[in-house]
């Protein structure tokens, strides 16, 4: 699949690290584990640049509005410092908060469960500020009778929704890119949700970008394989377990187009 | 940063066309150690030494955008690209300079560059909007401003044929289309050059000194 796009398209698959802020820091072990401490926004995103990052992805896990306040100087900060795409997500309810991460640097914006709630947030965004900027990230679990569902609000709340055509609904309203993160796999180091990238990359013609569930550059490589546009991770490299250079290296002498 | 050591401070004046986002470019300009003004006075556009317009969002609203008052700031704009006067575009900035653009029909452009604006075609494991780092490719090595590598792109319209007198630099994506167009003083890229890491930024620097490095024509 994707041997087929590289004979039509140069572009390269995208190796994207995810930095999760809560209260002007990084952390690490948001779902699964114990907050904690995993370094300066800037300092981790000038760091992950000069590895060779083709984007990043910074998720705003603050609980409190005093929280979400700082993620708007983390955004400031790393922009200053940052000379590759930014998108920022978390907690943006409405077409203001958006707005407002895109004045302070973000180049896109992410929502997730306001989308669900309320559909007309992405066709604002997209109107407002362009398909290109306007990011859909889904949360998907594994129905027990097979296909997958949204689940929303960092993962207490199953919607019932079939994540195939939320996806298609969220590209007819404007959506440029699908953020899909596998509920199932997330945090567990097993590998992504390959059939579900799949199914989503197959079903819309926009990006997608694969997370939740890696572990080593051979899972990234999977997730291209399977059709993914991206690759999002941050474990792998918050630990220093592998660099970004590492990883494109795996990628590239697995036969994906990596920039050099 | 001071200017100690310099005979003026380097500034660029940024079109605003509305609600694009401005932070990244600002934020290129300033590691550059420029400084930048965003204004829509079109007055300020036709006499500054350094102009960037920027893109972010769709071609109408953008053409609304400098239209308005009068066309007064599409025709500062238009003079800065005939004269060849240090001017960038980039993104949407490209496809306003070109006659129209599939994205909003029966609008017209400002018509520096000859052609249309066409949408990537549908076609199978062709991803659009195009997001990401693509191959630039220069035609010759005579280009003031281009080299060869990758880029950050971001979107789904594009100008498939370089219009005459201007140097092309071409990147894939279901077809060859413009990444890059030159002359003069003059550089318009469909890419995002502020997303575009060391090599985005080697380019915007090299525009900036040229842009303060030959004696400033004066303005008619």
């Amino acid at each position: 699949m994707s041997g087929l796009s590289s004979q039509t398209s140069g572009l390269t698959a995208r190796v994207i690290p995810c930095l999760d802020v809560r209260d002007g820091r990084v952390v690490k072990g948001v779902r699964f584990q114990g907050l904690r401490d995993a370094g300066d926004p800037a300092e981790r995103a000038a760091a992950y640049e000069a590895q060779g990052a083709d984007e990043l992805v910074l998720l705003d896990v603050s609980a409190t509005p005093e929280g979400r306040g700082h993620a708007l100087e983390t955004v400031r900060r790393v922009r200053k410092v940052l000379s590759i795409p930014l998108t920022v997500g978390g907690g943006i309810k409405r077409l203001d908060d958006a707005r407002h991460l895109l004045e302070a640097g973000a180049d896109k914006v992410s929502v997730n469960t306001a989308a669900v709630l309320d559909p007309s947030i992405l066709a604002s965004l997209a109107t407002d500020f362009g398909a290109q900027c306007t990011v859909l990230a889904v949360d998907a679990a594994q129905r027990e009778g097979g296909g997958w569902e949204v689940v929303i609000k960092s993962g207490r709340e199953r919607t019932g929704i079939d994540v195939i055509g939320w996806a298609r609904d969220a590209v007819r309203l404007g959506v440029g890119e699908i953020l899909l993160t596998s509920w199932d796999r997330d945090g567990t180091r097993s590998g992504y949700d390959l059939a579900l990238l799949t199914a989503i990359s197959d079903a819309v013609p926009v990006p997608v970008i694969a997370s939740g569930g890696a572990a080593h550059p051979e899972h990234l490589a999977e997730a291209l394989g399977a059709g993914a546009s991206a690759v999002l991770a941050a474990s792998i490299f918050h630990d220093g377990d592998f660099t970004v250079g590492d990883v494109k290296r795996v990628l590239a002498a697995a036969g994906y187009a990596m920039r050099t | 940063m001071g200017g100690r050591d310099r005979p003026e401070r380097r500034e660029v004046v940024i079109v605003k066309t509305g609600v694009a986002n401005l932070a990244s470019v600002i934020a290129a300009f300033e590691r550059l150690g420029a400084d930048t003004l965003v204004t829509t006075d079109a007055e300020r556009v036709r006499t500054a030494q350094a102009v960037m317009l920027p893109g972010v969002g769709a071609f109408g609203a953008g053409m609304q955008a400098l239209r308005a008052d009068d066309g007064a700031l599409a025709e500062a704009l238009r003079d800065r690209f005939q004269a060849d006067r240090p001017t960038m575009a980039i993104c949407l900035g490209l496809q306003l300079l070109c006659e129209a653009s599939e994205e909003t029909p029966g609008v017209q452009g400002l018509g520096i560059l000859t052609g249309q604006v066409t949408r990537f075609a549908d076609a199978p494991h062709l991803k659009v909007p195009q997001l990401g780092w693509n191959r630039v490719e220069t035609e010759s090595d005579s280009h003031i401003f281009l080299e060869p590598g990758f880029a950050y792109f971001a979107n789904s319209f594009k100008l498939d044929a370089a219009p005459t007198d201007w140097k092309a630099a071409r990147a894939h994506h279901g077809g060859p289309f413009i990444a890059a167009l030159e002359r003069g003083r003059v550089l318009v890229c469909q890419f995002h050059p502020e997303l575009s890491g060391p090599w985005g930024m080697g380019l915007m620097g090299r525009w900036l000194a040229r842009a303060y490095a030959a004696p400033s024509t004066e303005v008619a």
